[in-house]
């Protein structure tokens, strides 16, 4: 392509709105333009002033997709302030929830969003009931979602801004039937998402971002919900997190971006695998071990296959709580309000989630500052897609199939526009 | 077979009455395969035909007017047009910054002025006509089910 003036407005088949514009002249990559189109909501303003017992239920409704991550990591950072410890119970239900989140976005990212390209469909709707394997899928799509769609609602009340939990434990219990319901539905599954793992260890295509560090919230666990920030150099404590990013004005874009100490970085599915593959469940690691050789993986396209075993980690980590899991009555912990500052981190489906919150002594909201993952990956996105094109520009003869390739660089990410968009600019010292 | 001839369309908000639909789809894929043809649904496809719709289903709240000129578009191109969800029901949460004050309206204002956002954030109803609403945060999926229900009905496709 010799000189191409392309604006993708809507970039389909990802949560929210993005576009990308990119300038071509003379057959070089003038200009690349990844922004996030989403309208701001203002949030990190309008939780001034509002009770720290009611401002998870308010930041959750920044993002409909990772909804019970927001209500977990605001959660954990009201808990910091007030100096609650919850009960080892909460601690597992609240793995529970976040178990089933995962379950069911990984499951949407792979099977609805990327998985229509392998078979050549534009959506999951058009795969074919007379084909086998696109029989299979389908059915294995609805079958992975609605499993990890069960866990949220028994454990939360519901899938999306769930109700049940709040600062200081859960208002409501799940009753031993619903978990092991729950606990059948993610055991039966296991042969289903290894089936999904070993087609996007097939399918996925490649784009080595060689430079590339990566960030990611890890416990011997993998638990997503605890431990310590672990970076491409090092690891460090999990509060710390935001005094190392480093804030990016991007003036076409409704988001910001974010670098990890001056370095641009990945969060997300492949980070935590390229990180802590060795924290995944041991049932995982067993059934998984010749593809778990495949990270650490400069490919960003390993994400979704990372994405997969994720998933399989989640079946496996859920059942293991549940297999023993007597619950006892208990009603959240007592709250005393008091000033203070706290942080939250945990790790949301798509990366490292962050909050900090500084409330006075009637416990009213002062100040808010939320970095979610797509706002930490943005950067990357565009220097991914830029890359892309100064290696493949020859390949492509027509605008539609280019047009095409750049949307899957930027599905890879799995990026979340709601969550991305939601503040107004945050500038850490 | 005739399909009811739909549109799903998200404007500023979580969308998580989005991810709600998706989780229908678990349950009903099999039956909706047969009645709905869904010609818009930038989260499931690329393709995009509004040049005749029975129903759009519309989310989110509207906050610039690039937005509400698309969704008098829609109205146009849409026999029926169903708010969805407590932004575009009530505005709220995303309506949030009509309520700010002086103070943090300064705050925001190059934001606002940058990107042509509108002075206020609107409920669809203040934008175009509605015919039926979804309330919720996310929507309540059993009012949602019984309007696709009636339009199942109203616009005479078998079930």
């Amino acid at each position: 392509m010799h000189n191409l003036d392309l604006s993708l407005s809507d970039i389909s088949k990802i949560e929210g709105k993005a576009s990308c514009d990119i300038k071509i002249r003379h057959g070089k990559v003038e200009d690349v333009k990844f922004s996030i189109s989403e309208f701001k909501r203002f949030y990190t303003r309008a939780i001034k002033g509002k009770d720290i017992v009611a401002l998870p239920q308010l930041t959750c409704r920044i993002c409909g997709t990772c909804s019970n991550a927001h209500l977990l990591c605001a959660i954990k950072a009201c808990e910091k302030i007030l100096d609650i410890h919850v009960s080892e119970q909460t601690v597992k239900l609240r793995r529970l929830l976040n178990f089933g989140l995962l379950i069911r976005d990984h499951a949407l990212h792979l099977y609805i969003f990327v998985m229509p390209d392998f078979f050549g469909h534009d959506s999951i709707l058009e795969f074919k009931e007379d084909d086998s394997l696109e029989h299979k899928f389908l059915h294995d799509a609805f079958q992975v979602k609605a499993v990890g769609n069960h866990l949220s609602i028994a454990v939360g009340g519901r899938s999306v801004h769930a109700p049940y939990a709040v600062v200081g434990g859960f208002t409501r219990l799940p009753n031993g039937e619903e978990l092991k319901k729950c606990s059948d539905e993610l055991s039966g599954l296991r042969n289903t998402v290894i089936d999904l793992i070993k087609l996007f260890k097939e399918k996925d295509k490649t784009l080595i971002r060689p430079d590339l560090q990566f960030a990611a919230l890890l416990d011997s666990e993998y638990s997503f919900l605890d431990g310590e920030i672990y970076h491409s150099k090092g690891r460090e404590r999990a509060g710390k997190y935001g005094d190392n990013l480093e804030y990016v004005s991007i003036p076409y874009s409704h988001a910001s971006g974010f670098r990890f100490k001056g370095k641009t970085y990945m969060t997300g599915a492949l980070a935590r695998l390229n990180l802590g593959k060795d924290k995944l469940h041991p049932k995982t690691r067993q059934s998984l071990n010749s593809i778990l050789d495949l990270f650490p993986s400069n490919n960003i396209y390993h994400n979704n296959l990372a994405q997969a075993i994720e998933i399989l980690h989640c079946l496996d980590s859920a059942a293991d709580i549940i297999k023993n899991f007597v619950i006892k009555e208990e009603k959240p912990l007592p709250i005393n309000r008091k000033a203070g500052t706290g942080a939250g981190v945990i790790e949301a489906p798509r990366g490292i989630l962050y909050y900090r919150l500084s409330v006075d002594g009637g416990g009213k909201v002062i100040k808010g500052e939320i970095v979610v993952p797509t706002g930490q990956n943005q950067i990357g996105i565009e220097e991914s897609i830029r890359l892309y094109l100064e290696n493949n520009l020859t390949k492509f003869k027509e605008k539609e199939d280019l047009e095409k390739e750049i949307e899957s660089i930027v599905r890879a990410y799995d990026p979340c526009m709601s969550c991305a968009s939601h503040f107004l600019k945050t500038r850490y010292s | 077979m005739k399909k009811l001839r739909i549109g799903w369309f998200s404007f500023s908000c979580c969308e998580d009455s989005t991810i709600i639909f998706t989780e229908l789809l678990n349950e009903h894929f099999a039956q909706w395969r047969k009645l709905l043809d869904i010609r818009a649904m930038l989260v499931l496809q690329k393709k995009e035909d509004m040049t005749s719709l029975d129903v759009a289903f519309v989310e989110g709240a509207v906050t610039s007017r690039d937005q509400s000129d698309k969704l008098k578009l829609i109205r146009n191109r849409a026999k029926k047009l169903v708010a969805i969800g407590s932004c575009a029901c009530i505005g709220m949460p995303s309506a949030q910054r009509n309520l700010f004050n002086a103070e943090t309206k300064a705050e925001i204002e190059a934001i606002l002025t940058r990107f042509k956002y509108s002075e206020k954030v609107l409920k669809l109803s203040e934008v175009v006509p509605i015919d039926d609403q979804v309330p919720g945060c996310p929507m309540n999926e059993k009012i949602f089910l019984n309007i696709l229900d009636k339009y199942l009905k109203e616009f005479k496709i078998d079930a």
